[in-house]
């Protein structure tokens, strides 16, 4: 990893007036991202070697959930970027499950 | 908006006029000087893709309705021997399909190319090479379709195409194949004309329009785009299962193999719920538009009309199993969408009281564009109470699959999305076209539409709740339904002729000069501030925003005393103003082959799907050399286009 | 209007304030491209989440063929995903690149997130045929029409992103990003995200959660 730099990057000539993303982030922050990421995702895989009992489901949704929004808050920029994008994107997501929850409960699909 | 001030050393390579990039790139010839039909062909101008959206959509309007007919004469007598079974079954999927796909939602998409930009103040869309791309996508699509005919039968499982009856079982012809790979086609068009305009309208508006000054058509043009945006990816998924059925042998619709019909049906609705509201809110923005107009009064609760539209957009996404409740669904499920669809009529309620508000107290004027949004208030208003008895879950199991059903969505699409278009011919024709479409007629042709219709659709009513099913080509003739069948199949007749004469008329009122006056309505939205037809570029000089009918507010003042309305300019003054203050360097987007050599792939890929892999392969072919030469063709950040002073890079030394 | 010139020039004619490299002076201030790669997005959450319902309807329709629990090997795709999520890291590396203006080590991440992307589709592609050499073919059951399609869909929604991802790296090599061009960078890497994000869903949901 060449670029495990720990100052905050200088803006390139030209590029003082970056609309959108206004902070700028080290490299080391989006590795310590990816470690965490990494770590959970050993976390869910143990969940096939280790018996987790009745937490299992919840601890595998829980883990999802986060990844997901780790990778959208933080390598998508979401967190530091204008808040339509996200709106844009939150929106169509929750319509899907709104509407994919709906469908799937019709077919008794979460009573099992 | 699309002003660049460039420094003009860099503009001096042609005599004043039109300019090409490509003389100082280089670079791909493009077809910058085309004339004639190629000049239709490569265009990226938002104007003319409107306006063969138009035309083509009303081909097949003509198309759909030679469809209807041929319905209607199977069903003119008892027993009738006009269609077989099967012809029968292909008549009123294709009907349905070309009505629905490659008329009603192309013609909003016509109004909403052409008129989108013109309402914001922007001299095109975002992305203009796209919407050219979206426009032949549906051409190709639509031909597509058609091509079914001819390959041993079209499509006849319905316009909704259940699952498994749409398999390859129970429909060995090819024609469900056309169908799924055009509605492919056509989706890629939606899909990517929605997240065209919603980019428009958020990114491309006038200095001082904000989201709640926008001309209200605008709007209902914007909640479509969302609607769109996420509904044809889950008609996709629908498709590509059915496709992978037909196709590939997959199993997702083979109830031996233990699959669920149901799957189908929820993925079809979740998309044909929301269908419908795109079919009718481009029309419910049209009426929006021509009814202050001809009220001489404001829209009332221009508000109220905003949030109702977005109201009928979010919650359209929660009723869709109200198509399913005699499929099975079980009694908690059809009670939540009975409930849902009972909530959804409030948003729309909503909009009548303020249409009707708009006209009450106003001076109206009767225009032939009067006529059609007053039908469209009348006639949706039927529509849409028979909708409500559907929502009551109990009653619906009696009317569902019989005609009663069918005359609900004829009130709705046709004296609802129907009579909205015409409206919109008839409004914005002038601005068009330069030409005024013949008032006279124009309120003959609404008269005999207006009968048309109810005769058509009326007696439908009733000889549904007697127990006359839907999608059947023969009804016995004992059964009661034989008169009021005749009076529907003349009343179907009589709208035909309606639609011809609208044809006459549109074709007569090219015949003159373009002699149509600047603003004949006394219009208000900001439209309105351009020549008729608008120059290539719309706008001289982009008006600045102050007010919701920012036009009609420069021409008239209220006086302070009396607080009547002064006229203190006209159209004619405010476009002189206009064009003294015109920008003096203009950028528009350039023609381009590659739209339409992408979108002519997707047919190709599609032939192959069916018949040969190998067609496939060269459709794939010729779809991605377009893509290369679309990515390759300069874009917007274009070295040409960048301010020297910012000081030379390395990078930009190796263009050449 | 003597005095104004048109001119036709780029087709996406995204207007410019040329004091900014930056091609935007929209209503928002935000860049058309961007947003438009964010509405995209969005509605491909409704693509997978349709092809996701599918599965979870059918996954456990396995018609006497094998089920999810024989044929899966968690360990070969935990690494897989372990690939991909890590090909975010590199992505977001190239677009920090991109965005300092350096090129060089721009090229490097998108190459690297590129072949990345390639083996955890290589993964797939031994995947699926082994599992397929195991018995689970294209219509064998409900189970595998739904996974393949699932599966397969995304894998082409990545193969799709590695193809821009070379695309940009050739793009780069002619010189033609700069500072705020980083966007497009940036857009290619929202993209690629998104494929990301959509296989922790399917890596959970097919691959972790039994039927």
């Amino acid at each position: 990893m060449t670029t495990a730099v720990e100052h905050e990057a200088t803006p390139a000539p030209g590029d003082e007036h970056t609309h959108g993303a206004h902070t700028t982030h080290s490299d080391a922050f989006y590795v310590k991202i990816a470690l965490v990421l990494a770590a959970l995702t050993a976390l869910e895989v143990s969940t096939y070697y280790v018996d987790f009992g009745s937490l299992f489901l919840p601890v595998l949704f829980a883990l999802m959930v986060i990844k997901f929004f780790m990778v959208v808050w933080f390598f998508m920029h979401l967190r530091d970027d204008a808040k339509l994008f996200g709106r844009l994107f939150w929106a169509g997501l929750f319509l899907a499950i709104a509407v994919y929850v709906g469908a799937l409960a019709t077919f008794q699909f979460f009573l099992k | 908006m699309a002003i660049i001030e460039q420094p003009p050393r860099q503009l001096e390579l042609a005599p004043a006029g039109v300019v090409g990039p490509s003389q100082a790139l280089g670079a791909y010839a493009r077809p910058l000087r085309a004339t004639g039909w190629r000049a239709w062909l490569f265009t990226v101008d938002h104007k003319k893709i409107g306006l063969m959206y138009g035309f083509t959509a009303f081909f097949f309007f003509i198309v759909g309705g030679v469809e209807a007919l041929l319905i209607r004469l199977q069903l003119a007598q008892p027993n009738g021997n006009v269609l077989s079974a099967d012809l029968y079954n292909q008549m009123f999927t294709m009907h349905a399909t070309t009505m629905v796909f490659l008329f009603v939602m192309p013609m909003a998409a016509a109004f909403a190319n052409y008129f989108v930009p013109l309402q914001i103040g922007a001299r095109d869309v975002a992305f203009p090479r796209i919407n050219a791309f979206g426009f032949w996508c549906f051409l190709f699509g639509g031909l597509f379709l058609y091509i079914s005919p001819f390959t041993g039968g079209m499509a006849d499982g319905g316009w909704f195409m259940y699952a498994p009856n749409s398999g390859p079982v129970f429909s060995p012809t090819n024609g469900i194949d056309f169908w799924v790979i055009a509605l492919l086609i056509t989706g890629i068009a939606s899909l990517t004309s929605s997240i065209n305009l919603i980019t428009t309208v958020l990114n491309m508006r006038a200095p001082g329009m904000s989201l709640m000054k926008m001309p209200i058509f605008t709007w209902m043009v914007t909640v479509v785009q969302f609607l769109l945006l996420f509904a044809v990816p889950v008609i996709t998924v629908a498709l590509v299962l059915l496709n992978f059925q037909r196709l590939f042998d997959a199993t997702f619709f083979d109830v031996e193999a233990g699959a669920d019909p149901l799957l189908w049906q929820h993925l079809f609705w979740i998309f044909g719920h929301p269908e419908v509201y795109i079919l009718i809110l481009p029309s419910f923005g049209i009426v929006s538009e021509v009814l202050p107009v001809f009220s001489r009064k404001p829209l009332f609760g221009y508000p109220f009309v905003v949030f109702s539209g977005a109201a009928i957009g979010f919650m359209g996404w929660g009723v869709w199993a109200h198509h399913m409740f005699a499929s099975g669904l079980g009694p908690i499920s059809v009670a939540v969408f009975a409930a849902t669809t009972m909530f959804i009529a409030v948003p729309t309620g909503v909009k009548i009281i303020n249409w009707l508000a708009t006209m009450w107290g106003g001076n109206l004027r009767f225009t032939a564009a009067m006529h059609f949004a007053v039908g469209l208030v009348v006639l949706f208003t039927i529509g849409g109470l028979s909708g409500v008895t559907h929502a009551i879950a109990p009653s619906d199991t009696q009317q569902t699959d019989t005609y009663y059903i069918v005359a609900h969505f004829h009130y709705v699409l046709f004296g609802g999305a129907v009579f909205g278009l015409f409206a919109g011919f008839f409004y914005w024709w002038p601005k068009m076209f330069g030409r005024l479409l013949n008032e006279a007629w124009g309120k003959v042709c609404f008269w005999v539409m207006v009968v048309g219709v109810n005769l058509t659709f009326g007696p439908m009513h009733i000889v549904g709740l007697q127990g006359q099913p839907r999608r059947m080509y023969l009804y016995p003739d004992d059964l009661g339904f034989s008169a009021w069948n005749l009076v529907e199949t003349i009343g179907s007749f009589i709208l035909a002729f309606g639609v011809l004469i609208f044809l006459v008329i549109a074709v007569m009122s090219f015949r003159g000069p373009r002699n149509a006056p600047l603003d004949p309505w006394d219009a208000r939205s900001y439209e309105w501030m351009t020549t008729s037809p608008p120059k290539e570029h719309n706008f001289d000089a982009i008006p600045a925003v102050h007010s919701i009918d920012e036009f009609f507010h420069r021409k008239y003042e209220e006086d302070e005393t009396t607080g009547e309305l002064r006229k203190v300019a006209t159209a004619e003054e405010i476009l002189a103003e206009q064009e003294a203050s015109a920008d003096r360097h203009i950028h528009l987007p350039s023609p381009s082959y590659w739209p339409i050599v992408v979108a002519f792939g997707l047919p190709v890929i599609g032939l192959g799907l069916i018949y040969n892999f190998i067609v496939a392969g060269v459709g794939a072919l010729i779809t991605l050399v377009g893509l290369y030469g679309w990515t390759q063709e300069p874009s917007a950040h274009d070295p040409e286009d960048e301010d020297p002073s910012a000081g030379p890079s390395k990078e930009l030394a190796t263009v050449g | 209007m003597a005095d104004t010139t048109i001119i036709h020039s780029p087709a996406e004619f995204v207007p410019e304030d040329e004091h900014h490299g930056v091609a935007h002076h929209t209503s928002t201030g935000l860049s058309n491209n961007k947003l438009a790669m964010w509405l995209f997005l969005g509605s491909e959450c409704l693509l997978f989440g349709g092809l996701i319902s599918t599965y979870m309807l059918y996954r456990g329709r396995t018609e006497g063929g094998p089920t999810p629990e024989e044929i899966f090997d968690i360990p070969f795709t935990s690494v897989s995903s372990f690939v991909l999520l890590m090909s975010s890291l590199t992505m977001v590396l190239a677009v920090a690149n991109a965005k300092r203006g350096d090129i060089r080590r721009t090229r490097l991440w998108l190459v690297t997130t590129a072949l990345l992307g390639a083996t955890f589709v290589g993964g797939q592609v031994y995947e699926f045929t082994a599992f397929y050499r195991e018995g689970l073919g294209f219509t064998t059951s409900l189970f595998g029409s739904s996974f393949y399609t699932l599966t397969g869909f995304h894998g082409m929604h990545v193969t799709v992103g590695i193809i821009m991802l070379l695309s940009l790296t050739f793009i780069t090599q002619r010189g033609r990003i700069t500072g705020d061009r980083a966007e497009v960078v940036e857009i290619v890497g929202l993209y690629w995200h998104f494929v990301d994000i959509v296989w922790i869903v399917i890596f959970t949901l097919v691959y972790l959660i039994p039927a």
